[in-house]
């Protein structure tokens, strides 16, 4: 095995990182894929209650790092899906109690036991996202289509860029086609436009995601919900399968039906 | 905005305002140059310029463009015409 390391990162907080590592974590995992995700907001740890694991913990990465328990011990094993691992962040501790080269050695021992490892980088352009950038193969920046998070997710573009880290993919999350198609919110073309950067995703805002982080069950297990199945698809994508983008446009209506009938997808 | 708007003093739609405030404030933030900086670097290049050639300061445009992820320093410097000069 030699798993792939993806962070997903924002600059600003509050854009949906978290829920976005744990749905491709359980997406990932229901393919039967080997996931390990990794909490990397030290000090400020989400991921678990996101995951619905907070009540596992008895390790963390910082455990690991300081030689307090093995690697294995300080992943938490999802019930839902066994091939689905958390490794969470130290909630008493601060950014420095890491560093780039800790995560390095970190991942490079992950890179033999599982398919993928999946880095959730906190808000930011300091310690902790420099920690968690340090063993990505791959980064993806997630924003929303708001002006403050779209000029901070192209200041890390910039020094994504300036680290060469390669080019990153987006996932544009939490897009309200009813306003887009109102001219009051910034389209995925026009985010597009502005960060030039290559398309992964587009998730729509969706009700159920706020459902799913209040019970502990990532958004991409409820079958019926629109933001579960985009990320399912973009697990999909970064697997290698082409998929094509969601029809945002609201199921049902007029303009839907036409879509369908002249073949058109969005 | 379009012309049927401007002529019906419609306003404009909120997103194209995110739009072209965005492309600006993105421009400055990846080049880390002031408007002022680009005044002053534009009188500078015409100070340069004119000692060589005769230029319109007045006419002088200079822009950054953006081109993906990349900017481009524009710079449009029309020159007198060397008749006008061969006049004076």
């Amino acid at each position: 095995m030699s798993a792939q390391i993806v962070t997903i990162t924002s600059g600003k907080g509050g854009v949906g990182k978290t829920t976005a590592i744990a749905s491709l974590g359980i997406a990932l995992a229901g393919r039967g894929q080997r996931v390990v995700c990794i909490d990397g907001d030290i000090g400020l740890r989400n991921l678990d209650v996101i995951m619905g694991l907070e009540n596992r913990i008895v390790y963390d990465i910082v455990d690991v790092v300081e030689g307090r328990c093995r690697l294995r011990q300080a992943m938490i094993r999802d019930k839902r899906l066994p091939e689905l691992f958390l490794i969470p962040a130290a909630q008493t501790r601060d950014k420095t109690a890491l560093s780039p080269s800790d995560m390095m050695r970190l991942c490079d021992e992950l890179r033999d036991i599982c398919d993928w490892v999946l880095i959730d980088s906190p808000a930011g352009i300091e310690r902790g996202f420099k920690n968690s950038i340090a063993a990505a193969d791959q980064v993806i920046v997630l924003t929303n289509p708001e002006i403050s998070a779209v000029r901070d997710a192209d200041r890390v573009i910039g020094i994504l860029e300036a680290e060469e880290k390669g080019s990153p993919s987006l996932i544009l999350n939490r897009v309200n086609q009813e306003m887009v198609n109102k001219q009051e919110m910034l389209s995925p073309e026009d985010v597009l436009d502005l960060l030039a950067i290559d398309l992964i995703g587009v998730v729509p805002e969706d009700q159920a995601v706020l459902v799913a982080a209040n019970r502990g069950t990532p958004i991409a297990l409820d079958k019926d919900s629109r933001a579960g199945q985009a990320f399912r698809n973009i697990a999909a994508r970064l697997m290698g399968e082409e998929v094509p983008f969601m029809d945002l446009e609201n199921q049902g209506g007029l303009w839907n039906r036409i879509s369908k009938m002249t073949g058109r997808r969005g | 905005m379009s012309f049927f708007n401007k002529i019906a003093g419609g306003k404009k739609k909120s997103a194209q305002s995110a739009k072209e405030r965005l492309q600006l404030v993105l421009t400055h933030d990846r080049t880390d140059l002031t408007p002022a900086e680009l005044e002053a670097l534009k009188d500078e290049l015409i100070e340069v310029i004119s000692q060589h050639i005769e230029i319109d300061p007045d006419a002088v445009h200079i822009d950054i463009a953006r081109e993906g992820r990349s900017q481009r320093l524009i710079a449009d410097i029309p020159l007198r015409s060397t008749s006008r000069r061969r006049a004076r």
